[in-house]
């Protein structure tokens, strides 16, 4: 394979970045345009959401247990075992719970995404969609982004939730923790903007997660090993996004919050 | 083919309603890394059918692509339907596509929808469900192609040539006013093959669509160029000997990004050019 000179993959790369911001702003001013897919849209919402919800039950459940099992030998030795809840709380809603569910839904859907657009690009089916007058940003890239966003939003409320009941039964079964100062500390602990950052990260995440694959899908070429690294780069992709992004979406809110 | 012929709607000709060409290419060049397309200029004339020819890789599919926008020139002017497609934005572009039907090489069919809901697929675009109307329409497109009984099925149940009739049907259900067809008898047996010429020449003959042909088969090209549908008999015959009946045929043949032969089938014959003679042996 010949080595492209550092022009043409700098030029690669602006081109890539270009056009994802180009597909991504596109997916959004679609949003006020006509038609809409009311039903692709629902359909994506279903794969997406539902799909999601046992590993993301399963996920959360036990990071939660285990944040209290890892926590409380440190707390037990400044005799703060009872801040097990404010932890485990703090923990989940804030960071754990977002950002364990996007990239869980990120390893599940973006690379659903990508290898479904992907195989459609390959075999012409997109050329297809566009040569019968079809939008396929419209048809196939909005109603994904809608569906990852709203989804991913209601995911991580549930990720947290159960995030928080894997913290208790592991404080009440194992550690011996009141059940009522377990739940209480773990409520009385958050704050306004914690549950802002909190609801805001699943958001952006949904945004990334659908964008992205839909991207490395449209932009897939090279038959099916074509398909196949569009999925992995777009896992890989997504991944690193939500984990970089998260980093400044918590920097931002933590300042305009005065924490 | 002759059976289901019958039942062929019978519309009235469109070759009266406007004049001038429907497609225009003025000196189009396009590059990608080696030069494809290199200055090439022609006109499809309404309710004519051009067949391009040339070997592999000398840009005939990439000249449908180019009709429809999916694809920008480097350079030159392209109008389509008297709208120049080289300056439209892609959102302009979807309405003017409304109007152009495209058979894909392999098909192109959206596997995961069933034969109708392929057929129909333009039509629930504007609709947004399968209402009765569009399903008499996708029976009436499927008729056209022998393939009323493949409604459910998907199309990976379908064998090679029946996809590529599949792939007909759904150009011809909004009866557009041109069709791009990209080597329909790619890949077939040469009776499957024959059964989609006589397809394109129906097209051609009883809704005279304009139409650009690409194939790499000289004999569909010379079926094409000699033989029409008859309404009565239901079915493509040979011109009979010594008539000089304007089929609206014509042939295009590229070599190295440039044409090198524009004209009928009788001036193709006669051409003296080396290439060409070693193309048509």
């Amino acid at each position: 394979m010949p080595i492209p000179s550092l022009s043409a993959f700098a030029k690669e790369n602006v081109k890539s970045v270009q056009d994802y911001s180009l597909l991504a702003g596109r997916s959004l001013s679609n949003i006020l345009g006509q038609p809409r897919y009311y039903a692709d849209t629902l359909m994506q919402a279903d794969l997406i959401g539902v799909g999601s919800l046992p590993i993301v039950v399963l996920i959360g459940l036990f990071t939660g247990a285990v944040l209290a099992l890892q926590t409380s030998s440190t707390l037990q030795q400044f005799g703060s075992l009872s801040l097990t809840g404010k932890l485990v709380s703090l923990s989940m809603v804030r960071e754990l719970g977002p950002v364990l569910t996007g990239i869980l839904v990120a390893g599940r859907n973006s690379s659903g995404m990508a290898s479904e657009l992907g195989s459609m690009k390959v075999t012409e089916q997109i050329d297809a969609m566009r040569a019968m007058g079809v939008d396929p940003t419209k048809k196939l890239v909005t109603p994904r982004v809608i569906a990852s966003v709203v989804m991913m939003f209601f995911l991580a409320i549930i990720s947290d939730l159960v995030g928080l009941t894997g913290g208790f039964l592991v404080s009440y079964l194992l550690l011996g923790l009141d059940p009522n100062q377990y739940w209480t500390t773990g409520s009385q602990a958050l704050r306004f903007g914690d549950v802002f950052m909190g609801l805001t990260k699943p958001v952006i995440f949904g945004f990334i997660i659908a964008t992205i694959g839909c991207f490395y899908g449209l932009s897939a070429k090279g038959g099916t090993q074509g398909v196949g690294r569009a999925t992995t780069q777009a896992v890989v992709a997504a991944s690193v996004l939500i984990v970089v992004s998260d980093f400044f979406i918590t920097k931002l809110l933590i300042g305009f919050f005065n924490y | 083919m002759s059976a289901l012929a019958s039942q062929v709607e019978q519309p009235e000709s469109r070759l009266s309603q406007t004049d001038g060409p429907v497609i225009t290419f003025q000196n189009v060049k396009i590059a990608f890394d080696n030069p494809v397309l290199e200055g090439i200029s022609f006109e499809l004339p309404r309710g004519e059918t051009k067949v391009l020819m040339g070997v592999a890789g000398t840009g005939k599919t990439l000249i449908l692509k180019l009709v429809l926008g999916l694809i920008k020139p480097d350079a030159g002017r392209i109008t389509v339907l008297g709208e120049e497609v080289t300056k439209m934005r892609e959102q302009d572009l979807f309405e003017l596509r409304r109007n152009i039907g495209m058979v894909f090489q392999e098909s192109a069919l959206f596997d995961s929808l069933t034969v109708e809901q392929n057929v129909a697929y333009r039509l629930m675009e504007e609709t947004g469900q399968l209402t009765d109307e569009i399903h008499g329409r996708v029976l009436e497109a499927l008729r056209f192609v022998e393939l009323e009984h493949t409604v459910n099925l998907f199309p990976s149940e379908l064998s090679g040539g029946m996809r590529r009739r599949v792939a007909i049907a759904r150009a011809i259900i909004t009866h557009p006013e041109i069709l791009l067809y990209d080597s329909p008898t790619g890949g077939l047996d040469p009776v499957t093959s024959n059964t989609i010429i006589e397809l394109v020449v129906k097209q051609r003959d009883v809704y005279h669509t304009s139409s650009l042909l690409v194939t790499h088969r000289l004999q569909d090209a010379f079926t094409m160029a000699s033989h029409y549908f008859d309404r009565e008999q239901n079915k493509m015959v040979p011109l009979p000997d010594g008539t000089t009946r304007d089929l609206h045929t014509n042939f295009l043949i590229l070599r190295d990004g440039r044409i090198i032969f524009e004209g009928t089938a009788a001036e193709l014959l006669r051409c003296t050019d080396p290439y060409i003679r070693e193309y048509l042996s």
